[in-house]
């Protein structure tokens, strides 16, 4: 226990410590599929002409700021899918410690308090469905 | 843990992602025989035996191509997004066992004792196994918003919103089926839930215990409609055909990766088919037993075929023969979403997010609850 510096993390990290390394693997692993394709490639002969630099757009001149509007529907989709996810978090402790409370007698109770929550979130998804809020045209 | 156990941690994380990594030429021939045999004509079938060197070739032709971007893009996040993408694949695969721990016992080498150790197959060993896969599956998201909008071009933005919102619509109806899976193994950890399904097809039911003793206590015979929902949702995380418009060809031309080229096209490639891997691999994990199959190829019955050996070897042999077992099943999915790709038509989008939203999670939240009754009944 008297080590210092790099090794004392290291050994007492746990398993969080493997998955810093793991996601530093793999980006010294890109970063080195990159460079070598770096290395290897092509590099332009010719000079670097307007119709080469400009963004895709199937052979059409690129329109001006119409790029600033996007389609709200993705703002929807985005906040719904976080009010459904934090049901979904409040699901996974009662999922675990279901069967817990069913070894001490009190299952039923645990899992009507879960029915309940789930017809809340069931309510809100249905009235969504039928307002056409989740509709995509 | 020591630097002994640091040093054998690394490198197992190392090789475990280079697993990960060699499988994507494997898939990738196995898609372009497999597709080309479906759609009634050969494959690569000209460089090496089989078309086995077509992707070295190609590899050697991407890392030569000119690694452009247009004026409006940003170079910095447009070199990092392909990285990006490996990291959940890569995380993810790492926290699902391949195999049964081995068992070392203490031996003596180069004049040292080295201690008894469990070497386990998987690169972290934790007991939240389910939600550190979950929540590393979500980054997935980032790494398509990042090409998109790094791309500079209308056509990847717009790509990329779709697939993003595809991505989070379908985690819902992921994690919701997960939700059925905790409720019946009662456990996060993945070797838990390998544990629980060796052994025969038991439960109680009203009181007495039934036992159907030919067929293994795989979670499927628990969860048929969680897996089907399972599945489904996977393939759309995986961003796979049918759900495949984010980079379907004739609709965006190709997508948030449309100013992609070269090696960083390939590493989009190694993600997609590393999330294709964790995707099969949890499938393997929650409702087909994992590494054993019972009634032959579980590690207690291995180990007592193998206990003339010394302690160690047969440690080592029955993870290697439960290992064979894993991939087996792995590859069977594998094949199963090469398949349904090259069956299937795309989806149109609005059809894809009714799929989402109105169909799947609808029915993983009855799961859910049934779960939950059956669990309460019959447990």
């Amino acid at each position: 226990m008297a080590e210092s510096g790099v090794l004392s993390i290291l050994s007492e990290g746990g398993f969080v410590v493997l998955v810093l390394s793991c996601i530093l693997i793999v980006i010294t692993f890109g970063v080195l599929m990159l460079s070598v394709a770096r290395l290897f490639s092509a590099k332009a002969k010719a000079p670097l002409t307007k119709a080469k630099s400009l963004p895709y757009e199937c052979g059409l001149e690129e329109e001006e700021k119409e790029n600033s509007r996007v389609p709200v529907q993705f703002y929807l989709t985005a906040i719904l899918f976080i009010l459904f996810d934090i049901e979904i978090i409040f699901l996974y402790p009662w999922a675990l410690s279901f069967r817990d409370f069913l070894a001490r007698g009190e299952g039923l109770e645990v899992l009507l308090a879960m029915v309940i929550f789930l017809f809340i979130f069931v309510y809100g998804l249905f009235w969504e469905i039928f307002s056409k809020a989740l509709s995509w045209k | 843990m020591d630097l002994f156990e640091i040093t054998i941690n690394l490198i197992k994380i190392a090789v475990i992602f280079l697993l990960m990594v060699q499988m994507v030429p494997l898939l990738v021939w196995v898609e372009r025989r497999g597709s080309a045999f479906i759609q009634n004509r050969f494959g690569p079938n000209r460089i090496g035996p089989l078309g086995l060197v077509q992707n070295l070739a190609d590899l050697v032709k991407f890392l030569c191509k000119e690694d452009f971007l247009g004026h409006k893009g940003r170079k910095g996040f447009f070199y990092a997004a392909p990285v990006l993408s490996l990291i959940p694949a890569a995380l993810a695969f790492g926290a699902i066992p391949l195999s049964t721990p081995i068992k070392v016992e203490a031996f003596h080498w180069l004049g040292q004792s080295w201690g008894p150790y469990i070497f386990h197959f998987q690169s972290f060993v934790m007991g939240i196994g389910i939600v550190f896969v979950l929540g590393v599956s979500s980054l997935a998201v980032y790494s398509l918003l990042l090409a998109g909008w790094s791309s500079g071009s209308k056509f990847s933005l717009y790509g990329a919103l779709r697939a993003s919102a595809q991505a989070i619509s379908y985690e819902l109806a992921l994690s919701l089926s997960i939700v059925g899976v905790i409720l019946l193994f009662n456990t996060f950890s993945f070797s838990e839930m390998v544990t629980a399904q060796t052994g025969p097809l038991s439960f109680h039911f009203f009181g007495e215990v039934v036992t159907i003793s030919f067929l293994p206590n795989w979670g499927i015979f628990y969860q048929p409609l969680g897996a089907i929902l399972l599945f489904v949702a996977l393939f759309a995380e995986a961003n796979r055909l049918p759900f495949d418009l984010p980079e379907a060809e004739a609709e965006l031309v190709a997508g948030y990766h449309t100013e992609y080229s070269g090696v960083k096209i390939i590493m989009f490639y190694m993600g997609e088919y590393g999330h294709m891997l964790v995707a099969s691999a949890l499938m393997v994990t929650f409702y087909f037993g994992g590494y054993t199959f019972w009634p032959f190829l579980t590690p207690e019955k291995i180990n007592l075929f193998l206990s003339s050996l010394s302690p160690t070897w047969n440690s080592v042999l029955t993870a290697f023969i439960l290992h064979g077992v894993f991939m087996f099943k792995l590859l069977f999915f594998l094949w199963i979403f090469i398949w349904v790709r090259w069956t299937l038509p795309r989806f149109r989008y609005d059809q894809l997010m009714d799929l989402g939203w109105k169909t799947l999670l609808p029915w993983a939240l009855v799961n859910t609850v049934i779960t939950g009754i059956c669990v309460f009944l019959f447990a």
